[in-house]
């Protein structure tokens, strides 16, 4: 029910913006998140952007299972 | 980087495995709130992966499984009014009341739609000037302030004819009502993502400072479930529960302050209903007087008849986190997800549905 899945930003008019989901182009409100811009992914809820994903975070995130893989094999 | 594969890496989840392996001592008991991390636990049966100190509960954070029968009831005794039009998230369609479901009462007749988002339902709405096109309401933090824009577009475009029954759930004041009663013993607790991506990490502090509980935000990916284990055993074993964030790519501290503004423009806290919980106090969500004509409950006169209970159905103590769904007798048995008796059946996310299509039992 909470489900929301990261989806990137084509177009923006307005409050209203297209995405490309699973190669679908479909029009979602960005009304949550009026900071979003073209290019960026959001995370998208019952039809409304409800956060921009952080990409700096992601990559910082995927850093630390890195060095936990890297602590596994030694 | 497309965000979902990268955290679904195998080679990365057994090096977490591998850690939370290598400092988990003590015995511990975790409960994840929301649903969608029951899915993604039963689904890649990190259960089993999991050292055999650290116990894992599946707590009350399925929207719909939460939705008592008396609210509906007020469902489906809209859904009879004439010249309504019921608009709806598909999971419940499904989900018996007292005597009936949306689905049966769409069989009699209603009109009854399932859509994927309020912006179809105001659509709706400006195609059958007419009727009255009530949605349901329900879901949590994540979900409300959807709910909240899709009132204020009804508004500014004069939508005369759309209607809420707001029966949304607040996640914070639950999980206090769960930890006061004392029915579970929980040493930590995996906070729900989307939730907080719209509230922030901040609301889950009083769990920490007033009960001690270790709090972990994370996302739904097996990674990120993986990396909050991880969190949540390396605060116990340091004897320092806090509140900490792993899903930092879609979840901050404030969380998103534009959906939590609409959503006080709109809605104010109220009691609500849980079941299994009874009443909880500051756990709904009603519409602010300002918005009260868009209120469903208020626009039409119901009597939805006394409600009963199914019998035999134990959804109430799992959503408590105090039965498991093997527990129940009509698991398996006379409740399946073609025939469902309780609504965490019914939803995907639903803990009967997850240990149906993933359990081991």
């Amino acid at each position: 029910m909470c489900l929301a899945i990261p989806v990137q930003i084509t177009s923006i008019e307005g409050s209203e913006a297209e995405v490309e989901f699973g190669g679908i182009a479909q029009k979602i409100s960005v009304f949550l998140t009026p900071e979003a811009e073209v290019g960026d992914y959001v995370l998208l809820h019952t039809g409304y952007a409800i956060a921009v994903v952080d990409e700096e975070e992601a990559q910082e995130t995927l850093r630390i299972f890195e060095e936990m893989e890297r602590l596994a094999e030694a | 980087m497309k965000f979902i594969d990268e955290f679904r890496d195998a080679d990365m989840a057994k090096a977490v495995l591998c850690q939370i392996h290598r400092q988990s001592k003590r015995h511990v008991r975790l409960m994840e709130f929301c649903g969608g991390h029951t899915v993604t636990i039963m689904k890649h049966g990190i259960r089993q992966l999991l050292p055999e100190t650290i116990e894992m509960l599946s707590g009350p954070g399925c929207p719909v499984c939460v939705t008592a029968n008396a609210d509906l009831d007020k469902a489906i005794a809209l859904a009879r009014q004439p010249d309504v039009i019921i608009t709806t998230f598909g999971d419940m369609l499904r989900v018996p009341g007292s005597r009936s479901s949306l689905q049966k009462t769409r069989a009699d007749g209603a009109d009854i739609r399932v859509v994927y988002s309020t912006i179809d339902a105001l659509q709706i709405a400006r195609e059958n000037p007419a009727k009255a096109v009530i949605f349901i309401g329900i879901g949590f933090e994540t979900t409300a302030p959807t709910i909240a824009a899709s009132i204020m577009k009804a508004e500014e475009d004069g939508i005369n004819n759309y209607y809420v029954l707001s029966l949304h759930k607040l996640c914070p004041p639950v999980i206090k009502a769960l930890l006061d009663s004392g029915e579970v013993k929980l040493d930590g607790l995996i906070c729900p993502g989307h939730v907080s991506t719209i509230i922030g990490s901040r609301p889950w502090e009083f769990a920490a400072s007033d009960y001690g509980i270790a709090c972990v935000v994370t996302g739904f990916e097996p990674l990120d479930v993986l990396q909050s284990v991880d969190m949540l055993v390396n605060q116990l074993e340091q004897g320092k529960p806090r509140v900490e964030i792993a899903y930092r790519r879609g979840v901050t501290t404030e969380g998103n302050l534009r959906a939590q503004e609409l959503m006080n423009i709109v809605f104010e806290p109220s009691p609500a209903s849980w079941r299994g919980m009874g009443s909880v106090p500051q756990s709904g969500l009603r519409l602010r007087k300002e918005y009260e004509r868009f209120d469903a409950e208020q626009a039409f006169d119901i009597d939805p008849g006394p409600t009963l209970e199914h019998k035999g159905c134990i959804c109430g103590d799992i959503l408590r986190g105090v039965k498991t769904p093997p527990d129940c007798k009509l698991f398996r048995t006379s409740c399946t997800p073609e025939h469902p008796v309780g609504p965490c059946m019914v939803s995907s996310e639903g803990s009967c549905a997850s240990y149906y299509h993933y359990g081991t039992v």
